[in-house]
């Protein structure tokens, strides 16, 4: 039996051990993955708890339910990855677990205790964050009996898991104190690292456009060096300041801990992969997928998923004694919700940066790039569905895992 | 590929400027894009900097993260913006004849 180790089983981790069991054989290998939390995390999900729109309920499942009947689960912490020996060694029980094949797909952790100031006294009282359940839930239950005042949201630095969640969330709480009829109390300002909005040029100006129709300030190149959270402050590397009465923050973004220990990573603990194919340049029979690699595209899930459908077909060549085909592009596709019922849909890779147009059709949609739509809010809610129905259970989409340049405009 | 006359020599630059062929670089063009970014002089503590980002830049592929400029090359963050203001990354890779750092997806 040739053996095949996951090791985590996240988004990326469960997608790739269902497409992997339905594509190999059983009778010749064994997949076996690991895991050390119960709970599968509906992660999409948390930017919608601190405006009551979802409950913790909405976004938590059993993550054996999502996992096939042939694959060994075993839940354990990983205590170390020894890629010589081609075998992983768990926290429980000291014990080894053997691989010919291994798959890295142990994600992205936010870090508060990173930032000086941020985790502290003031930490879920006037300073939260939403990337955690626990976070989201502590804001919710603030943001009931919130007056208002100057909320202030940053992002501590670049790359973070979901680029785009940030928007989503200031664009919700502008919709939310709304409707809350609060918007006149509250002050939206949005500082980031980057010079804009968004990261690339054409969505940073549509974006950005509609930050200031909804009097939502950007305060760009804001590197944030350390949180006063009794002066209620943040305050940058080239010492500007930003006042606040309440701070959401996006922590410092690392790949688990034991991509460190094992020696693997770079120094944010990611793991250098080849950016078409996901194999290791140092070990070839080593794979990085999902939020765990370090590849210059958006750590979000439907970049994991179109990386798995290419991933698992290029792995059965390669077990085949093929070479891998340079599949992967960097395909990313994200919903944007932008409050009011609305949202927007970037769709995008590598080389080609989020454009204005249609999606998936031509000319016909339904979605439309880079432009709010109530039909791109639809499409996230309906999304969290096909999130727990199809795709965790690695079931095709009817959609190209390849971005395509039919339907967008090029100006 | 547009190009652009800097110091003397034709170097191809992409849509925001960044030189696309490292080897085309030398110091007298590190000094003329340095003026255009705004560092009117170029001291030892620039210099360190920019020779860690051209040897890890050539070896990698890819311009450092400021993360990795301050992990390897043993700067502070503070120091690292108040020699290469507002995006140091960015700028010194700019100024160091590397394309842009692919930090931000």
């Amino acid at each position: 039996m040739k053996k095949l180790l996951i090791l985590g089983a996240g988004t990326a981790g469960t997608m790739v051990a269902n497409r992997l069991a339905n594509l190999l054989d059983e009778n010749e290998w064994h997949i076996t993955i690991v895991d050390q939390n119960e709970t599968h995390y509906y992660q999409p999900g948390f930017l919608f708890i601190p405006f009551g729109i979802y409950s913790k309920n909405d976004v938590v499942k059993p993550k054996r339910d999502f996992l096939p009947s042939g694959v060994e689960f075993i839940m354990s912490p990983i205590e170390l990855i020894e890629p010589e020996h081609n075998r992983v060694k768990l926290s429980k029980d000291g014990r080894y677990v053997p691989y010919d094949f291994l798959v890295i797909a142990t994600g992205t952790q936010t870090h508060p205790e990173q930032t000086t100031g941020l985790q502290e006294h003031e930490w879920y009282k006037t300073i939260f964050d939403f990337y955690t359940v626990e976070g989201a839930l502590a804001l919710a239950r603030h943001l009931r009996t919130w007056r208002g005042g100057r909320l202030v949201l940053n992002v501590v630095e670049n790359p973070i898991k979901c680029p785009v969640a940030p928007l989503e969330f200031i664009m919700l709480a502008d919709s939310f104190f709304h409707e809350q009829q609060m918007r006149d109390r509250v002050e939206l300002i949005y500082a980031t690292p980057l010079p804009g909005a968004f990261t690339k040029p054409i969505a940073s100006k549509h974006l950005g456009d509609i930050l200031e129709r909804k009097s939502i300030k950007v305060e760009p190149e804001f590197m944030v060096e350390h949180v006063d959270p009794d002066a209620k402050k943040i305050v940058s590397y080239d010492e500007r300041e930003i006042e606040y009465d309440l701070l959401i923050s996006v922590p410092l973004n690392m790949g688990n801990e034991v991509i460190a220990r094992s020696g693997m990573g770079n120094e944010l603990n990611y793991v250098e992969v080849d950016k078409h194919t996901f194999v290791s340049p140092k070990y070839p029979n080593v794979f990085a997928l999902g939020d765990a690699a370090a590849l210059p595209t958006s750590k979000a899930g439907s970049v994991a998923h179109f990386a798995v459908d290419c991933f698992a077909e290029n792995f059965t060549r390669y077990v085949d004694g093929l070479e891998m085909l340079p599949t992967f592009d960097g395909h990313a596709n994200c919903f944007i919700e932008s409050g009011f019922g609305k949202g927007l849909l970037i769709d995008f890779n590598y080389d080609t940066e989020p454009l204005p147009g249609m999606y998936p059709l031509p000319g016909i949609g339904p979605f439309q790039l880079l432009q709010e739509s109530e039909a791109n809010h639809w499409g996230k809610m309906m999304f969290r569905w096909m999130y727990w129905n199809i795709l965790l259970k690695g079931q095709e989409l009817p959609l190209p895992a390849r971005m395509t340049m039919a339907g967008k405009w090029k100006n | 590929m547009p190009t652009k006359v800097i110091a003397g020599h034709e170097v191809q630059i992409n849509d925001e400027g960044f030189m696309t062929n490292p080897q085309e670089w030398d110091k007298d063009i590190a000094v003329e894009i340095a003026h255009e970014e705004g560092i009117a002089d170029l001291t030892l503590a620039h210099w360190k900097v920019i020779d860690f980002c051209r040897q890890d830049g050539i070896s990698t592929g890819k311009a450092p993260t400021l993360r990795r400029i301050t992990t390897a090359a043993g700067v502070s963050t503070k120091d690292m913006f108040a020699l290469f203001p507002k995006g140091p990354a960015k700028k010194v890779a700019k100024i160091s004849g590397l394309g842009k750092p692919e930090g931000c997806v």
